[in-house]
């Protein structure tokens, strides 16, 4: 079906795919074009001109990326015409522009500057005043100088075609024509994208607002924590700080684009850190020990506690090496009261908690349910790929749980969990959609699982997916896909940091402490626990932050938080990626598994690795998925769940402030700031959408 | 058109809906394109919008056409901000057009805009006379290039072959019929 055009640039013959630009054709031929508003993942604008070239028997020159490639082409980009055509483009981009570089945070990395410098004159004949333009108010996160602005408009495009929010526009024309929100902030998750996507230095990054020049900084490839996802990111540090974090391309997961949480909370990384160990004084106050004493008390109240009686409970950041060596440790004592889920659950196969069709699978799929999630909030970048989805037509999604604008039509089902028996037995009207669709997709959000009736309605969902054929036995196509919210929780469930035989998850075991039946309980980062079930028991909080949990804590270990250590972490596909480490702990904070190594000294059963090259050797081998990088998981499917009634509770979602879900982002300003915003700019919409439809 | 970026806001001025004559011919113009691309009948239905509301279009005005055709606000902004003919500012009872392009320019435009300028009494294009009655503006093309310099009166009338001394009586004309109440 792919059939292919051949075109000549510069004399050499290239052949591209039926549908490629003339553009695309001289960069498959290694020709580079200089653009500014072209961008591959946007719609096509053809308005800056910058990418002329010279076609055979054309009498002006043509925009290569507006311009079909043709069979039998014949482009020329080296042309005495071209050069003239982009130094004549160049001038008339300029003849607005202030050439403020040196004060511009775009200096460095601006397209404008270097394709001036690589295409342009070098002098301007414009001797007339410059234009001056106000500035937008975009949200917290987008420094505006509009008079940089260059009219390409792909901010616009990205706003309505990816973002899905048709807040930005141009107005007026000729010298008047400028970028506005009308005064209304971008309500949307990816915008600090808008900023990767200006060419020039108009739109630029609030929060990293004059820190840094850009080749002062070290790069780091890593990925982001924030939510289940794992979106591939780039950390730029300098010295012991980390100034920034941008998106990395992965075709699979993110595309380009990461959201706001991912990039902007980083600045809660250095308020409230725990730089030192704290025990709990006979004051009932918190004070500094030495990591001896520490360890030796902690060692102390692990060998006096009857195994049955101690517990521990891994927060939605915890990478798999963390994980791995505390279970080790604990289960090496007969400890079997282990949870990765800081909200309990029912115990369920692999299968039934990750996105079995992957990310990039949203694209096959032809219809989809969502259950009890809002994937906006809970994985912003799954739901850029709903809406891309969705664009496309021929997409019917039906959505419940909780109503939300997802930025793409949604048939709302209502939000009763009793709703399900009827998708499950057939009689639903939209189990006919779903039977109907080649491949259908049911998403299936983190509040679902975490249910009192999580297995009841876990049943429902696999007869569901059964009787539309979403899954099931022998099928090549598995459409269950579930959402998970955190980055730690599929990892914790390969390595099984669940409860072992007679174990208890870790709803029984705050519900065991506050009836004064645990001695001591292990919180691995969990802070989104209600810290007051844990009633008299000794609390040992292992983490980087000091919130909620630290602040119960009679005993703290500070540890490295994520971009401060190398991990695994493996997200919602079951996809194992790398972090790495791009600055390092504060203070004596120390990373995560060298904590429970050194305590394994104290108790006298040291764990069996001296290294993390060492850790994860043994965990490869206990583990094998584990090794193999960047390849979802690819679960046999088999029935989950328990038969039982649907409770009557409705269906929601998990995540409640989409800005402020992990301690890091909880601390975070900008996080705040960009909470705030959107609280006021749905408020302010209500009104507005009122006013119009008066 | 030359309006500058702050102090123009999307303050939702006052309440705006086709009256029922208006709504018939709306949906006539937006039954001309096929349902899936009705947006296409944005420029009629500013139009009819701007006819209803005095000559002039609100942000009220604006939005009531977005949710007409389900549209984006900020879609039709950039339409109602694009064209010369559509004005954002409330004009006076009598609108002039200048027409500012080549042939009208060649000929004088500047000049017969200066003369209506003076004889409304204002500095500024777009501004309304004292006393209500006449807001001079300047529009590209209006089509009567051979009787160039010309101008048009709400949006309807054309003045043509004139001389700064016949558009500045031409104004006084309007001003004296405002006052007498026509």
């Amino acid at each position: 079906m792919t059939t292919t055009v051949k075109l000549t640039v510069n004399g050499g013959e290239v052949e591209v795919p039926q549908g490629s630009t003339v553009l695309q054709a001289c960069e498959a031929a290694g020709v580079e074009i200089p653009r500014f508003c072209y961008h591959e993942r946007l719609s096509i604008a053809g308005l800056c001109r910058m990418c002329l070239v010279e076609m055979e028997r054309a009498p002006k020159p043509i925009a290569s990326c507006a311009m079909p490639a043709g069979d039998g082409m014949v482009i020329r980009t080296d042309t005495a015409a071209v050069k003239a055509a982009r130094e004549g483009v160049m001038e008339i981009q300029l003849i607005n522009h202030p050439l403020d570089c040196p004060i511009c945070d775009q200096g460095g990395e601006c397209d404008l500057q270097d394709q001036s410098l690589g295409y342009g004159r070098g002098y301007s004949r414009f001797t007339d005043e410059k234009r001056a333009v106000a500035e937008q108010y975009m949200g917290p996160l987008i420094q505006t100088f509009m008079n940089r602005c260059i009219h390409c408009t792909r901010c616009v495009r990205f706003a309505a075609e990816i973002a899905g929010v048709e807040d930005l526009g141009v107005i007026g024309r000729g010298e008047n024509a400028r970028i506005t929100t009308l005064g209304r902030p971008l309500d949307s998750e990816l915008s600090g994208c808008l900023v990767d996507v200006c060419p020039v230095g108009a739109l630029t990054s609030a929060p990293y607002s004059f820190a840094a020049r850009p080749w002062e900084l070290s790069h780091t490839e890593s990925i982001d924590v924030t939510d289940g996802v794992a979106s591939n990111i780039r950390i730029d540090s300098r010295a012991r700080e980390v100034l920034r974090v941008l998106p990395r391309v992965h075709e699979d997961i993110n595309e380009e684009w990461i959201h706001d949480k991912a990039r902007h909370s980083i600045d809660g990384l250095r308020l409230q850190r725990l730089d030192r160990p704290y025990l709990r004084g006979a004051n009932g106050r918190l004070e500094e020990v030495s990591w001896n004493d520490a360890l030796r008390t902690l060692a102390e109240k692990l060998t006096a506690a009857a195994p049955s009686r101690v517990g521990a409970i891994a927060g939605d950041l915890a990478d798999c090496e963390s994980l791995y060596a505390l279970r080790a440790l604990l289960r090496g004592r007969g400890v079997t009261n282990l949870d990765c889920r800081q909200e309990g659950g029912a115990r369920l196969p692999l299968v039934a908690q990750v996105f079995n069709a992957g990310i990039a699978g949203i694209e096959d799929a032809d219809a989809v349910l969502l259950v009890g999630t809002n994937p906006r909030d809970e994985g912003a970048l799954v739901n850029a790929r709903l809406r891309k989805r969705f664009l496309r037509g021929d997409f019917r999604i039906a959505s419940l749980g909780a109503e939300a604008d997802l930025t793409y039509a949604v048939e709302h089902l209502g939000d009763s969990p009793q709703t399900l028996e009827s998708l499950a037995d057939g009689s639903h009207s939209f189990a006919e959609v779903l039977r109907g669709a080649e491949r259908a997709m049911v998403m299936v959000g983190a509040s679902v699982l975490a249910r009192t009736d999580g297995a009841a309605l876990m049943h429902l969902l696999c007869r569901l997916c059964e009787t539309t054929g979403v899954a099931g036995k022998g099928q090549d196509w598995n459409g269950f896909c579930v959402l998970q919210k955190s980055a730690s929780r599929v990892g914790g469930l390969m390595l099984d940091f669940l409860p072992g035989d007679g174990g208890m998850n870790s709803v029984e075991m705050l519900a065991a402490s506050e009836r004064g039946e645990m001695d001591l309980i292990w919180l691995l980062g969990a802070d989104e626990i209600p810290m007051e079930k844990l009633g008299e028991t000794f609390v040992v909080y292992q983490g980087h932050h000091g919130e909620a949990g630290a602040a119960r804590a009679d005993l703290v270990l500070p540890s490295a938080a994520w971009p401060e250590k190398d991990g695994i972490y493996v997200n919602t596909e079951g996809r194992v990626q790398l972090a790495r480490r791009a600055i390092f702990p504060p203070g004596e904070a120390r990373e995560d598994w060298k904590i429970a190594r050194a305590l394994s000294d104290k108790t006298g059963e040291t764990l069996p690795f001296n290294s993390l090259r060492e850790l994860r050797a043994r965990m490869f081998a206990d583990v094998p998925a584990l090794s193999e990088l960047d390849s979802p998981l690819r679960e046999k499917w088999r029935p989950f769940g328990e038969a039982g009634t649907a409770g009557d509770l409705p269906l929601g979602h998990s995540v409640s402030d989409f800005y402020r879900t992990d301690v890091i982002s909880r601390l975070s300003r900008t996080m705040r700031e960009c909470s705030e915003a959107r609280r006021r700019a749905r408020a302010g919409v209500e009104t507005a959408t009122e006013a119009a439809a008066a | 058109m030359s309006e500058s970026a702050s102090t123009w806001s999307p303050v939702v001025e006052k309440d705006f809906a086709f009256t029922d004559e208006m709504r018939a011919r709306a949906d006539a113009a937006v039954k001309r394109y096929p349902p899936e691309r009705k947006q296409s009948a944005v420029l009629w239905l500013l139009w009819l919008a701007q006819e209803q509301n005095g000559g002039w279009l609100s942000t009220a005005a604006i939005h009531h056409v977005a949710g007409f055709l389900g549209m984006a606000p900020i879609r039709v902004h950039e339409v109602a901000r694009f064209y010369t003919m559509f004005r954002l500012k409330s004009k006076g009872a009598y609108c002039v057009q200048v027409c500012r392009t080549t042939s009208c320019w060649i000929r004088g435009a500047d000049k017969i805009t200066r003369a209506c300028l003076d004889a409304a009494g204002t500095t500024e294009l777009g501004e309304v006379s004292a006393d209500g009655a006449v807001s001079v503006e300047e529009v590209e093309c209006l089509g009567a290039c051979c009787d160039a310099p010309m101008l048009q009166i709400n949006d309807k009338e054309y003045r043509e072959r004139l001389t700064p001394e016949r558009a500045a009586e031409i104004v006084r004309e309007l001003r004296q019929h405002a006052k007498d109440g026509k």
